[in-house]
């Protein structure tokens, strides 16, 4: 008790001088609070404007019950592609040869220059590209193709169900050309 | 005569102004970013050249994920109501109307969403569920979600339809999810994707250069 006594009086004694002490400046140094907000707005500015997701619109055509409702193209302006397995690509220009000698296997790189020559070889009103997505393709083919044709400027393509006899001639393609990369 | 002195002045700023303006600024761009709800389907969109943002409200998303399987997702609470009912009394599901309301994303067959709906919001994962059957041709059930939506939407502004699809699934879900497009008359739809540069010297860039707008 007497030394709680001492130490309080203590302070008391000491000249009035001491006893004010020193007056502290109330302004605080804004600087680094500055510095952390501008980081976050950077960061905040960074994670807003990135990964906008963009869409592609497509238009379906209705189904024509009867087939005389249904388009008709000129056989010169047609071309098809078929797209297989392993991001394979196939197309044929006009109607597909009986012994398939028109049948050319093609990809996604070169498929561009093929499109390009046709459209400058194709009077534009007949020119229709039809594609035909066999069912071992997967989505990102389908989307690539589609955006091909946006690439190119081709207004008039059509997506169309693979008959049975493409289909298994993608099929022996695609195994052909999987034994050919394999080799 | 002594020369008259400069006031020496403080190197000092006063910084308060400048804080205001950094966290007005920082209060701006928390409260305008979204951020993107924890996905419960893992999609990897294909990348196109469609210049188009992919509008973020209003929409009826079609989801196809990676092994083919299908979700749905709606933003309209409204309109969630109105077809939780629609489906009771068309179907006699029995669902319940407020966690339809709340579900972010809806896969599962008809018959089963009951019980998707009483499981927790968090162990809805896109993996684990059995996505809604479109396979089956004569049994696609999209379309009948399609169709429920449609007769939602009758007399007025349609809502968005778009297809985010994994860059792996195959086209024949592609194509079931299509279908049920077409039953239903729902010929205009958008596919998400992420943007992508024109490549150099096509027809579309020259289009760019030239600045033709393009057709959408």
């Amino acid at each position: 008790m007497a030394e709680m006594d001492t130490s309080s009086g203590g302070g008391h004694k000491k000249g009035p001088g001491v006893k004010k002490g020193k007056k502290l400046s109330t302004r605080v140094d804004l600087t680094p609070m500055v510095d952390l907000g501008f980081l976050l707005i950077t960061f905040f500015i960074f994670t807003t404007t990135m990964s906008q997701p963009t869409a592609m619109k497509l238009f379906l055509p209705k189904d024509a019950d009867k087939p005389e409702d249904q388009n008709r193209a000129k056989e010169s302006g047609v071309i098809t592609i078929l797209l297989g397995k392993d991001n394979n690509v196939f197309y044929y220009e006009g109607q597909l040869k009986p012994d398939g000698s028109n049948f050319k296997s093609s990809s996604f790189k070169e498929i561009r220059n093929v499109l390009i020559d046709k459209k400058r070889n194709t009077p534009e009103k007949d020119l229709v590209v039809i594609l035909k997505p066999s069912s071992e393709c997967n989505y990102k083919n389908v989307i690539d193709i589609l955006d091909e044709m946006a690439i190119n400027v081709l207004k008039r393509y059509a997506l169309v169900d693979i008959s049975e006899g493409e289909e298994q001639l993608v099929k022996i393609s695609d195994a052909a050309g999987a034994a050919t990369a394999s080799k | 005569m002594g020369r008259a002195k400069l006031p020496r002045k403080s190197t000092n700023i006063d910084m308060t102004a400048m804080c205001d303006v950094a966290f007005l600024l920082l209060s701006f761009f928390i409260l305008t970013t979204k951020f993107k709800p924890s996905e419960a389907i893992a999609v990897t969109t294909p990348n196109s050249v469609a210049a188009k943002v992919a509008p973020q409200k209003d929409y009826v998303m079609v989801i196809l994920d990676k092994d083919g399987k299908v979700f749905l997702e709606m933003d309209d609470e409204d309109k969630k109501e109105v077809i939780a009912n629609t489906l009771n009394t068309t179907r006699g599901l029995k669902l319940d109307v407020k966690a339809f309301k709340k579900a972010l994303f809806f896969g599962a067959p008809l018959g089963s969403m009951a019980s998707f709906l009483a499981m927790p919001e968090d162990q809805r994962k896109g993996d684990k569920l059995p996505g809604i059957p479109v396979k089956d041709t004569a049994n696609n059930e999209l379309s009948v979600w399609m169709r429920v939506i449609k007769d939602t939407y009758l007399g007025q502004k349609e809502p968005a339809f778009l297809l985010k699809g994994d860059n792996l699934s195959k086209y024949p879900s592609f194509k079931a999810v299509i279908d049920a497009f077409k039953k239903n008359d729902i010929l205009k739809f958008q596919m998400v994707t992420n943007p992508e540069a024109a490549p150099l010297g096509t027809d579309l860039w020259k289009m760019n250069q030239s600045g033709d707008k393009r057709e959408e």
